[in-house]
């Protein structure tokens, strides 16, 4: 019964993080602001019905399941890489230069300049 | 002779544990197959990564991943409260720029993913020389101050863990 319960609650906060997630995209003005919607909000969505349904495998069935780990472990790697993508297209397809701040180095961002010659970085690893 | 059959043993052990969290039953066969997995699979990718970085203090990661799964909670729950109750003409949303002191590709990375799954903030773009990333913000009134948790909340900690 309190399993059950706890179960209960776990699947309602996802379910609301997940609406909320939803209506922020379309409640936001633009693009770059409509990004923080699915990266936010859907994490603990998602993150809520995981926990749920551990919890009801660990109670209600008595066995301990990993997969939700997994699947957690696997969203934290992919959506910040989506979003970068996501945010990368709409800068270079709907920003133009002078909507960015300055770098405050020597070079540009990387869309708009091209790396420089002796990159420090590509130093540290050997070419083979 | 140890080194060239783990090459990378911290690799070797998250192969393993993925592989018990896939098939999801800890049984001998299963360690001695998720085992032989973690000694094979780095052997064959080892081409790939040559000048991988170190971590200097690996242990330091579990007090980092706490820290980072309470803001994502945290930045679900403030993102949320401005989405339902702050009206469209008063977010105010802003680049930031945050210039890095971490020089490792690797570190960076962690960093940008970091900053993308935490409070109001999403990274966006790397300077091409890699030592300034821009950042944009939901909602902030105070720019610099945003930068500067970023700077002494993760970044220091991933210094310290990459070294």
């Amino acid at each position: 019964m309190f399993a059950e319960i706890l179960v209960s609650a776990f699947l309602v906060i996802a379910g609301i993080f997940g609406l909320v997630g939803s209506f922020g995209l379309l409640k936001l003005n633009d693009t770059m602001q409509r990004l923080h919607a699915p990266t936010k909000a859907t994490t603990l969505g998602v993150g809520g019905v995981l926990i749920a349904s551990m919890l009801y495998f660990l109670l209600v069935k008595d066995n301990l399941s990993f997969h939700e780990l997994l699947i957690t472990l696997f969203l934290f790697l992919t959506a910040p890489v989506s979003a970068l993508f996501i945010a990368q297209t709409h800068i270079l397809m709907g920003l133009r230069r002078t909507d960015l701040p300055p770098t405050g180095g020597e070079h540009d961002w990387s869309i708009f300049d091209d790396p420089p010659e002796q990159d420090p970085q590509e130093t540290d690893q050997p070419q083979t | 002779m140890l080194k060239r059959v783990f090459p990378h043993p911290l690799l070797s052990l998250t192969l393993l544990l993925v592989w018990l969290m896939l098939v999801n039953k800890v049984t001998p066969g299963n360690i001695l197959l998720g085992g032989f997995l973690g000694i094979v699979v780095p052997i064959l990718t080892s081409p790939y990564w040559p000048g991988r970085p170190r971590l200097k203090r690996p242990f330091m990661t579990v007090p980092y991943v706490l820290l980072v799964i309470w803001d994502i909670i945290v930045a679900n729950i403030q993102v949320a409260l401005i989405i339902l109750f702050k009206p469209r003409s008063k977010i105010h949303s802003k680049w930031v720029v945050v210039p890095l002191d971490l020089t490792s590709p690797e570190a960076i990375t962690v960093l940008a993913g970091t900053i993308t799954m935490t409070p109001g903030t999403v990274s966006a773009l790397l300077s091409s020389d890699g030592t300034s990333l821009l950042v944009h913000c939901l909602h902030t009134d105070d720019p610099d101050g945003v930068r500067d948790e970023i700077k002494t909340r993760y970044e220091a900690r991933l210094k310290e863990i990459f070294g």
